[in-house]
């Protein structure tokens, strides 16, 4: 049907749109070099992964030279499998019964892929085509500092102070790395996997269960106790 | 776009007042405490502000009151379960918090909901549009000193929380989106309610434009206050009504469509160029308007049929990362969801709009004067449970 609005909008055009992601991913080869290490494009995303020394020249090309002028966020994932894994779905007090240490996962990462265990990961896009690009950095775990985005996107001021706080991400020439919002004396990074979730730990989670039993299946025998009389 | 000839004088201003606090010749600095409990921040935003006289020479917003920690909790939820978490980030427009997040999980999951279930939850993410915003534009005048309108916007907005509460059973918390569709089909009567519902809304809007957009006060207020150039908005991450305030004419809903039917019906997307409080105001209302007529034409055309798809009773979700985005209330919100093919979320990154609209005020406040800082706050419109979730 007709559109009203005075520019007309991008259609969603899954393979002229692989076609520009090609282009697009050709054109940062060009400009980044050996530093772009890997890329993929799945039904009109497009992501990137750079050397970390690379960070901020990726967002220098893509504002400047490449018009993604819209910062749309800025955070890390941490790919180490949880070392309390479901157990934090215990149904049992973890702290009177802890569980039973148990293997670690292997890790395994996304699209992209990744070499260590923590990720920057972004995304920019160009309002006027209405193109988008996820990029993503990986850190090595005993230097997790990357270059800071915010002379280029200034918006990315706050999301770095929130990965900073979150992860413990260093951001280098970020103007004032303080925590956002948690207390200032705040110990512990908490959205990394080894940061316990402590409600979790203390306390049964009721939703374990998604399902609740009905009372005559409930085999614990003490059915109907809260029943009204 | 140029800054208006008010805001340069007020940037040159708050830089001769910068250096007499620096020197501490003529007047001393104040720190001024906004909030945390002022109502212009709509929920717990404090905002440290240095002042000279009257003007602000830095502001600092400072956040955290409400942090939850919902990135955290999804890690440790079912999917299913993670959409109760997410209704409680931007409270005024639940419906449309769980939509993204559920678009994203199909996606990765490569399933499709039924068209009924399409339309269905694109009107209620309109309705939760409208919900949202007739507020703002009740509390909006508020910020200038004009108390009536507010209660014109929680007595007409009620009329769409009734229907969203007939159709899911909650008038805040709907939790009605599902992974392949909706939970519930519709209430025999709740068309013709819900039409009568916009008819109100509507009125609303024409009563609020005679009560507010011409008055003399309010136009002296918001007119050439708080400009946003629309390139500083963007690398600031602004969107919704405040980037399209700058003259930038982008809609997600238009631009980048996914899973919703917005295609399927006439509208149009409103933009001013302006870029100040006024603008922000204006263009609310007009999305306000064009959003009942959004849900006018979608009502008319709800197809038969299920209202889920075949999915799973216990939701495992396919390894893969996926990105998707909507055009909520107050902006853009996206849910970058990373599945190990659990039965929960590996890692859930919420982008959410308030928390990037927020972040120009370092940047906006300056210069301004201290009363311009409640109207400002209240034009860039957000929610603190968006900003911290």
């Amino acid at each position: 049907m007709s559109r009203l609005s005075s520019t007309d909008a991008v259609e969603a055009d899954a393979p002229a749109t692989d076609v520009e992601a090609e282009a697009l991913l050709a054109r940062l080869r060009g400009a980044l070099g050996d530093a772009v290490v890997e890329s993929h494009t799945d039904r009109g995303a497009v992501w990137v992964r750079v050397e970390r020394d690379a960070w901020a020249d990726l967002a220098g090309y893509l504002r400047h030279e490449e018009g993604f002028g819209f910062f749309n966020f800025l955070s890390a994932i941490d790919w180490m499998p949880s070392p309390f894994g479901r157990d934090m779905d215990s149904s049992v007090d973890n702290v009177l019964d802890p569980p039973e240490p148990k293997e670690a996962a292997p890790t395994e990462t996304g699209v992209a892929g990744g070499d260590t265990r923590f990720q920057l990961l972004a995304r920019v896009n160009d309002v006027t085509s209405g193109r988008s690009i996820i990029a993503k950095a990986d850190l090595p775990s005993d230097d997790l500092s990357a270059p800071s985005w915010v002379a280029v996107y200034p918006g990315a001021d706050w999301h770095e102070r929130e990965a900073w706080e979150m992860f413990g991400i260093d951001f280098d020439g970020h103007p004032g790395l303080r925590h956002i919002y948690l207390p200032g004396e705040f110990e512990g990074h908490p959205l990394r996997k080894d940061y316990p979730l402590l409600a979790r730990r203390v306390k049964p989670w009721p939703g374990l269960v998604d399902v609740e039993l009905m009372p005559e299946t409930d085999d614990g025998g003490d059915a109907g106790e809260g029943a009204a009389p | 776009m140029t800054v208006t000839e008010r805001q340069q004088l007020s940037y040159i201003a708050a830089q001769a007042a910068d250096a007499r606090v620096n020197l501490e010749i003529e007047t001393e600095g104040m720190t001024l405490n906004i909030g945390p409990q002022h109502p212009a921040t709509h929920g717990t935003l404090r905002i440290v502000a240095k002042l000279d006289g009257e003007q602000v020479v830095a502001a600092e917003p400072v956040m955290g009151y409400m942090h939850r920690g919902y990135e955290k909790l999804a890690e440790v939820r079912t999917y299913p379960q993670v959409t109760t978490l997410i209704n409680r980030i931007d409270w005024l427009g639940s419906f449309a918090n769980e939509v993204p997040f559920i678009l994203a999980a199909e996606r990765l999951m490569e399933v499709e909901a039924p068209p009924r279930a399409q339309w269905i939850r694109t009107i209620l993410f309109e309705l939760s549009r409208i919900a949202n915003i007739t507020l703002f534009l009740g509390d909006m005048a508020v910020q200038v000193g004009a108390i009536t309108p507010v209660f014109f916007a929680f007595r007409d907005r009620e009329h769409v929380l009734n229907q969203i509460e007939a159709a899911t059973g909650g008038r805040f918390h709907p939790n009605f989106d599902r992974i392949g569709g909706l939970k519930d089909d519709l209430p025999a009567g709740w068309v013709a309610e819900t039409r009568q519902a916009m008819r109100k809304i509507r009125r609303f809007c024409d009563e609020i434009e005679e009560l507010v957009e011409g008055n003399e006060i309010f136009q002296a207020r918001t007119r050439g206050i708080g400009v946003i150039p629309p390139d500083v908005g963007l690398s600031y991450g602004l969107t919704g009504a405040n980037i399209r305030a700058s003259g930038v004419d982008w809609d997600v809903r238009r631009d980048s469509p996914c899973g919703l039917v917005h295609d399927q019906v006439d509208w149009k997307v409103w933009t001013h160029p302006d870029g100040d409080s006024f603008a922000r105001f204006w263009v609310r209302m007009q999305e306000t308007r064009e959003a009942t007529k959004i849900v006018d034409q979608l009502l008319d055309g709800i197809p038969s049929g299920p209202i889920m798809a075949k999915v799973p009773v216990i939701i495992k979700v396919p390894a893969g990362e996926a990105y998707v985005e909507t055009e909520n209330p107050l902006g853009v919100m996206g849910y970058y969801v990373v599945s190990k093919g659990d039965l929960n979320p590996f890692r859930v990154k919420i982008r959410s709009a308030s928390f990037s609209n927020v972040s120009i005020t370092p940047w906006l406040l300056k210069g301004v004067y201290v009363p311009d800082i409640i109207t400002i706050l209240g034009s860039l419109y957000f929610i603190l449970g968006d900003i911290d979730r």
